[in-house]
């Protein structure tokens, strides 16, 4: 059973109480349709599991396959570097069929963030090398597509779907 | 049928074509470390995520000095239509005729399903087998092992 290598630390986007009993990581890609499909499984599933559940996004975008989801991480790094993380996370993802210039621009100014700034960002690749370490991290610990769940750093193999999730999610909780 | 080959067994040669005009030797690759990815089929899911989880992972293999070969019996025009779908940055190698000939000698020769198994090598500069893992055929195996292969090579 793979293991998560790289332990969920200041570092990370995290949704939920830093001492929750169970921490979910996804590794994802903004344009894997599959991760794209997860997404609102993910959010009901959050909901189901309130305060017991640690929620954990970490980039794994399959660039030579999916040609906007490095700058679609970056976009939401960029956020992330301004706070607002989780806002265009959600953004990109719910408009995951739209990903390109006109989305990431609307995405960051939404949020009241700078589209030069994110320009700027995007064409020296500020946040590159963070998705890239996300990306090695994850191959490390036996990531090998998208979505990958780890639940408590052992690796989940069980379908992203609502039911199965939560029930697995609630036994390790209790 | 033998079993896959073993860790510390020298890496049977084989030449075979990598496009349709140009053939590989695993003897040319001497000097550097060798990725050999057997895996059933183009086009089908599993091997398709695997061998763009690769693609992706080239980086990390190239900085280890390796070099990755795929290898099914499929012909050589099937793996170039498959490379270019993919956009993949490595070679596909067609164990195409006799069908899986490589494959029987490595061990990893599924006789029913008339296809390689998914079957992972890393061999040392000197063209021995430094690892090897056979995986379940609905498993991507991921890049991990592999690496952590490499880093034993390079002493890491």
């Amino acid at each position: 059973m793979a293991k998560l290598k790289h332990p969920v630390g200041p570092e990370d986007h995290v949704q939920g109480p830093p001492d929750a009993p169970v921490t979910l990581v996804e590794y994802g890609d903004y344009q894997c349709p599959y991760c794209g499909a997860a997404y609102p499984v993910l959010k009901r599933v959050q909901e189901a599991l309130g305060d017991r559940l640690r929620f954990v996004f970490r980039n794994f975008p399959i660039t030579q396959m999916h040609p906007e989801a490095l700058r679609a991480a970056s976009v939401a790094e960029f956020a992330g570097a301004h706070g607002r993380y989780w806002e265009v996370h959600d953004y990109l993802y719910e408009h995951q069929t739209r990903l390109g210039p006109t989305l990431y621009e609307r995405a960051v100014t939404s949020q009241g963030l700078s589209a030069e700034a994110l320009d700027a960002a995007l064409r020296v690749g500020t946040f590159e090398e963070r998705i890239r370490n996300d990306f090695n991290d994850g191959v490390r610990s036996g990531v090998n597509g998208t979505p990958s769940f780890f639940i408590n750093g052992e690796r989940y193999d069980g379908g992203a779907d609502f039911e199965e999730m939560v029930e697995v999610l609630r036994r390790v909780a209790s | 049928m033998e079993g896959i080959l073993q860790a510390g067994t020298p890496a049977p040669d084989f030449r075979l074509n990598a496009t349709p005009d140009q053939t590989l030797a695993l003897s040319e690759l001497r000097g550097r470390p060798v990725i050999l990815a057997f895996y059933p089929a183009d086009w089908s899911p599993v091997c398709g995520d695997q061998m763009a989880l690769y693609n992706e992972v080239l980086p990390a293999f190239h900085q280890a000095g390796a070099h990755l070969l795929g290898i099914s019996v499929d012909s050589v025009w099937c793996h170039a239509a498959f490379a270019q779908d993919r956009n993949l940055h490595f070679n596909l190698l067609a164990d195409f005729e006799p069908k899986g000939e490589v494959a029987r000698t490595y061990g990893v020769y599924d006789a029913v399903h008339g296809c390689s198994q998914r079957a992972l090598f890393v061999l040392d500069k000197d063209g021995v087998i430094a690892w090897s893992y056979l995986s379940p055929v609905a498993v991507n195996p991921g890049a991990d092992g592999i690496l952590d292969a490499l880093d034993k090579l390079s002493g890491a």
